[in-house]
C-alpha cells in the first residue's frame, strides 16, 4: 500500500466551552478527492485550519507523506504543498486580478511574470480570467477562479476547498468540477468540504463524516445512499415535507416597475422589477448572491423608502395599499413581517436578551405610553422558545449566546407567531443544521396553508424547489418571469441565474414598463 | 505563565467587579505616587477618602460637587448608549450657565421666587441649543459629533469670556472680569441650613430614577439603545436613527445646561471666567465608571467628587499640585479600561514548558 499523502491521528481541539474536534483521524491518499462531510458546527473548518496551520491542535499528530510534521502557520503549509481556497474570499476589490495573486505569493516575482503565469495556468485548466481586470468588476464565480489560480500557482500537492459551491450557479459548479477532476487526474489530492451530498458523490472517492466534533464514519460516497450519509451526518433522516397544491387567493404583495440605483458602490441597480405574491402561495426567488436580492429586500421591508419618491408610491403595494414611501413600522402594522439574512446585528441585537429582541418587531407587551410589561414580554419569549423548540437557557439568554440555527429558529418564530399576512424570508436555513432546517421549512409551509403570502429568497435551489409554488430568478438587478415549480428544472433555473431568460418574456416586461 | 483566553460569554460578575478592581488599583498606584513624591501615603489617602466624609459639612461639600457630575453623566449615558459621542458636555454646561446667568441678571429686588424656575429652564434650553448645533451638523452634513462637540467647548468658553470681559462686566467690580453677583432671590433653594447642598441634588437623584425607567422600561428607551448596539437592527425594526441622534444630544445638552444653571445660581452666584471647572469632561469618566447605569453613576459621581475635594486638600495641606485630581481621574479611567478586559477574557495559568525549564536548570 502506498504512503498516504496526509494523515491526521487523534486530533483534539478544545475551545472555551466547546470541543471542536475530538480524537479525529483522517487519511488522504495521493491523487484522491476526499470529502469531509458534516453539518455546520461539526468541526470541519477547525480541522481544515489545523491542516493549514492557522490553528494548533491540543492533541494528536499530523503526518505528511508519512513524516510527522508540525505546521505552525499557513506559510509552512504552503511550503509543504498544501493550499487552501476559503469560503470567504480574501481579495482586495480595488486591485486587479494579477495584483491580488501577486500579493498572495511568497516568492519574489515581478508583476509581469505573475501575469504570465496566471495566463498559462488559466489556459491549462480552461479557467478564463483576465489578469488586468479589477476584482470588483468580477462575478462571484470569477472571484473564486482567482482564488483557485492563486492556490494552483503554488503547485500544491493537496488542495483544500471549503464549501466552494455555495456561491456558484449550477453551471459554474459544473465548470469547477471539470477543473477539479483534471487536478485529480494529475495526481493532486483534494480535500473537499461540503454538506451537499450530490456534489460529493460526483467528485469524491472517499468521505470522512463528522458530527459534533467526532468522527462518525469513513466511506466511499458513491456506494452510499443519501439516507445512509444523512444518518452518519445528523444521526437521523430528515422528515419529508408535505407540499399540498392549493389555489392561491388575493394579491398581497405587488411590485410594479421598481427601479432603484445602488446605495453602496459595490451594490446592484434594481431594474424594473415586477412581482406579485398571493395569499396562500410561496414564491421563491432564486439567484446568485449579489444580484440585487439585498437591494430588493431593503425596498420591500421598508428599510429603503427611496422607491416612494423615485418610482411612485404604488411601485410597492401591500393588500392594495401603496406603501413604497412607508418605513418598516407602518408596513409591519399592515401585516408584513420579514426575516433578514443577517441574524446577529440585523435580525437580533447580539448583546440583548431574547425577550428584549422581541421588541424589535413585536409590540404585544408594550402598554400605554410605551411602557414595557416585563412579565408579559418574558412570557411571550417563553412561548416562542417553546413552540419553535429553540435551545436557549431562557428568555433572558443573550441573542449572541445562541447557536446560529437556534437564533434563526427564534427569529423565524418571532415573525411567524405574529401571524403575518405577508412573510418575507431571506436565506431561511443558512447555516442551520438539517433538523432545524426541516422544522423551519415545515413552519413556512404551515403558514402558507393558513393563507399567508410568503416570499422566500434563497441561494439553495433544493430548498426553493421544496418550498415554492412559483419561482422567479433575479440576475443583475432584473427579475425573470415566473415559472411554476412543477415546470421548473434545475438546468432552466441555472441558465436564468446568468440572466439568460427567454426574449419574449423580456419584451413583455418592457411593454409593461412603458405602460407603467 | 499567565494567559488571556477569550470567554465564551461576557462575564456578568466582572461587569460589576471591574470598576471595583479598577478603584483598588488606582488606590495602590496612588500610594506609590505619594511615596515617590516623598509624602506619607496614609495622609495622602486620608485626604481623598476620609476627609471628604469626616463631617456633615464635608459630606455636604462632597454632594455639592457630585451633583453637577451626576446630572451631566446621566445625560451623557443616553448619548453613549445610543452610540452618539458627545464629548462637549463642558461647552453645553458653560452655555447653560451663561443663559441661566443672563436670566438671573434680569432679576431685581422685587422679583418673585419664580425666577429660580426661569433660571433653570434657561440653563436647560441653553445646553440643548448648544448640543443642537452638533446634532444639526451631524444630521445634515454627517459631521463627526466628536469633533464638533469638542470644538464647541472652546467656542462656549469664548462666549463666556466675551460676556464677562465685555457687556456683562460688573461696573462696580473694580474691572475684574465677572458679572454682578446675582440677587439672593435667584439662589437655588438649599436643602438644609449649614450646608451648601441644594435641591439640585434631589433633581439629580430623581433624574437617575427617571433615566432608569426610560432605559429599561419603555420602548422608546429600548429603541434609543438599539441604534447604538446594532444600527442595522434599528433600521430593520424601523427605529429612526435621526430621532435617536436628536434625542441623545438634546437630552445630554439639556442635562449639562441644567448642571451649569445649578452651579452659577448655586455655589458660584455670578458669572466668572472660572465657571468651566472641567465637570463636563470629568462626567465622561463618571458615566463610564458607572457602567452607563443610573445607579452606578450615582456611586461614581460621589467617587469623582472625592477626587476633586481630595485634590484641593492635597494642595492646601500636603503642598501637592492641584493637578493631582486629574492624575487620579485619569488613573481610574485607564485602570477601568484595563480591567474591562476581564469582562470578555479570563486569565488562566498555563503550565510552563517543561523542556524549557530543564534547559534553564542545566
Amino acid at each position: 500500500m502506498t504512503t498516504p499523502l496526509l494523515s491526521l491521528q487523534g486530533i483534539t481541539k478544545r475551545y472555551p466551552g466547546v470541543v471542536a474536534n475530538q480524537d479525529v483521524s483522517l487519511t488522504v491518499m495521493p491523487g484522491q478527492a476526499h470529502a469531509v462531510l458534516g453539518e455546520n458546527g461539526a468541526g470541519k473548518s477547525t480541522l481544515m485550519k489545523i491542516i493549514y496551520g492557522s490553528v494548533k491542535p491540543d492533541e494528536g499528530q499530523v503526518f505528511f507523506k508519512g513524516q510527522p510534521v508540525n505546521i505552525r502557520n499557513p506559510q509552512e503549509a504552503r511550503k509543504l504543498g498544501i493550499s487552501m481556497v476559503f469560503q470567504h474570499f480574501s481579495l482586495f476589490d480595488t486591485l486587479t486580478v494579477a495584483e491580488n495573486v501577486w500579493l498572495g505569493l511568497d516568492k519574489t516575482l515581478s508583476l509581469a511574470e505573475v501575469t504570465e503565469r496566471i495566463v498559462a495556468k488559466a489556459s491549462e485548466y480552461g479557467l478564463d480570467l483576465e489578469p488586468e481586470r479589477p476584482v470588483h468588476t468580477l462575478s462571484v464565480g470569477e472571484m473564486q477562479r482567482v482564488e483557485i489560480i492563486r492556490a494552483l500557482l503554488t503547485e500544491p500537492k493537496l488542495l483544500i476547498l471549503d464549501e466552494p459551491t455555495s456561491v456558484l450557479t449550477p453551471q459554474a459548479v459544473e465548470k469547477l468540477f471539470v477543473v477539479l477532476h483534471k487536478l485529480v487526474s494529475q495526481g493532486v489530492s483534494i480535500l473537499y468540504i461540503s454538506h451537499k451530498l450530490h456534489e460529493i458523490r460526483a467528485l469524491c472517492s472517499a468521505c470522512t463524516v463528522l458530527r459534533g466534533g467526532k468522527l462518525t464514519g469513513v466511506c466511499d460516497p458513491r456506494e452510499e445512499s443519501n439516507a445512509s450519509l444523512s444518518r452518519l451526518m445528523i444521526g437521523a433522516e430528515p422528515p419529508a415535507l408535505q407540499h399540498v397544491a392549493r389555489e392561491p387567493g388575493a394579491v398581497v404583495l405587488s411590485v410594479k416597475g421598481l427601479s432603484l440605483t445602488r446605495q453602496d458602490p459595490f451594490g446592484v441597480d434594481l431594474d424594473g422589477i415586477d412581482l406579485q405574491v398571493r395569499a396562500g402561495e410561496v414564491v421563491g426567488l432564486a439567484g446568485v448572491s449579489g444580484n440585487g436580492q439585498k437591494e430588493l429586500l431593503w425596498a420591500l421591508s421598508g428599510e429603503d423608502t427611496r422607491a416612494g419618491a423615485q418610482c411612485g408610491a404604488a411601485s410597492v403595494s401591500l393588500l392594495g395599499q401603496p406603501v413604497a414611501a412607508l418605513g418598516p413600522v407602518p408596513r409591519r402594522q399592515m401585516g408584513l413581517h420579514f426575516v433578514p439574512e443577517e441574524r446577529l446585528g440585523r435580525g437580533a441585537v447580539p448583546s440583548l436578551s431574547l425577550s428584549q429582541n422581541l421588541l424589535l418587531t413585536r409590540s404585544e407587551a408594550v402598554g400605554a405610553g410605551g411602557w414595557v410589561r416585563m412579565g408579559a414580554l418574558a412570557d411571550q419569549a417563553r412561548s416562542v422558545i417553546e413552540r419553535f423548540k429553540v435551545k436557549a437557557s431562557g428568555p433572558d439568554a443573550a441573542a449572541q449566546s445562541l447557536s446560529g440555527g437556534n437564533l434563526q429558529k427564534f427569529i423565524v418564530g418571532r415573525e411567524i407567531s405574529a401571524t403575518p399576512k405577508l412573510l418575507i424570508v431571506s436565506q431561511p436555513t443558512w447555516g442551520v443544521d438539517v433538523g432545524a432546517a426541516a422544522q423551519i421549512r415545515a413552519e413556512i409551509l404551515a403558514l402558507r396553508d393558513a393563507g399567508c403570502a410568503v416570499l422566500v429568497v434563497s441561494e439553495e435551489l433544493e430548498e426553493l424547489f421544496e418550498l415554492s409554488d412559483r419561482m422567479h430568478v433575479i440576475a443583475k438587478g432584473r427579475l425573470s418571469p415566473s415559472v411554476a415549480r412543477t415546470e421548473a428544472t434545475v438546468e432552466r433555473i441555472g441558465e436564468w441565474m446568468s440572466g439568460l431568460w427567454p426574449d419574449a418574456a423580456d419584451k413583455a416586461q418592457e411593454v409593461q414598463h412603458a405602460q407603467a | 505563565m499567565l494567559k488571556l483566553e477569550p470567554r465564551p460569554q461576557a462575564s456578568r460578575l466582572w461587569t460589576y467587579a471591574s470598576p471595583v478592581l479598577a478603584l483598588v488599583l488606582t488606590v495602590l498606584l496612588g500610594v506609590a505616587l505619594f511615596m515617590a513624591l516623598g509624602k506619607d501615603p496614609v495622609r495622602g489617602l486620608q485626604m481623598f477618602f476620609w476627609e471628604p466624609i469626616k463631617t456633615s459639612y464635608a459630606l455636604g461639600e462632597l454632594m455639592v460637587k457630585a451633583t453637577p457630575l451626576l446630572v451631566i453623566a446621566l445625560g451623557l449615558s443616553v448619548c453613549f448608549r445610543s452610540n452618539v459621542w458627545n464629548i462637549g458636555a463642558e461647552g453645553q454646561f458653560v452655555i447653560g450657565a451663561v443663559c441661566a446667568g443672563g436670566v438671573a441678571l434680569l432679576a431685581d429686588k422685587d422679583t418673585g421666587r419664580w425666577i429660580v424656575l426661569a433660571v433653570l429652564l434657561a440653563g436647560v434650553l441653553g445646553g440643548m441649543l448648544w448640543a443642537g448645533i452638533t446634532a444639526l451638523l451631524r444630521d445634515r452634513f454627517n459631521a463627526s459629533e466628536i469633533l464638533v462637540s469638542l470644538m464647541l467647548v472652546y467656542v462656549a468658553d469664548m462666549v463666556l469670556s466675551y460676556l464677562v470681559y465685555g457687556p456683562w462686566k460688573d461696573p462696580a467690580g473694580f474691572n475684574f472680569p465677572q458679572s454682578k453677583t446675582f440677587e439672593v432671590v435667584t439662589q437655588i433653594p438649599r436643602l438644609m441650613s449649614g450646608s451648601r447642598v441644594s435641591v439640585g441634588l434631589l433633581l439629580a437623584l430623581v433624574g437617575a430614577g427617571l433615566l432608569w425607567v426610560f432605559l429599561f422600561r419603555t420602548r422608546a428607551g429600548f429603541a434609543q439603545q438599539v441604534g447604538g448596539l446594532a444600527p442595522a437592527a434599528a433600521r430593520y425594526a424601523g427605529f429612526s436613527s435621526r430621532k435617536a441622534l436628536w434625542v441623545a444630544l438634546l437630552t445630554s445638552g439639556g442635562a449639562a445646561g441644567l448642571a451649569g444653571a445649578l452651579e452659577v445660581a448655586g455655589p458660584i452666584g455670578q458669572l466668572t471666567p472660572y465657571v468651566p471647572a472641567g465637570y463636563g469632561f470629568a462626567a465622561i469618566i463618571v458615566a463610564f465608571v458607572g457602567r452607563l447605569h443610573p445607579a452606578g453613576m450615582v456611586l461614581s459621581a460621589v467617587l469623582m467628587s472625592m477626587f476633586y475635594i481630595g485634590g484641593e486638600l492635597a494642595q492646601s495641606r500636603l503642598g501637592l499640585p492641584k493637578s493631582i485630581t486629574g492624575v487620579f481621574q485619569g488613573l481610574l479611567l485607564f485602570c477601568l479600561l484595563a480591567c474591562d478586559t476581564l469582562v470578555a477574557y479570563r486569565l488562566r495559568w498555563v503550565a510552563a514548558n517543561r523542556s524549557a525549564l530543564k534547559i534553564g536548570g542545566v
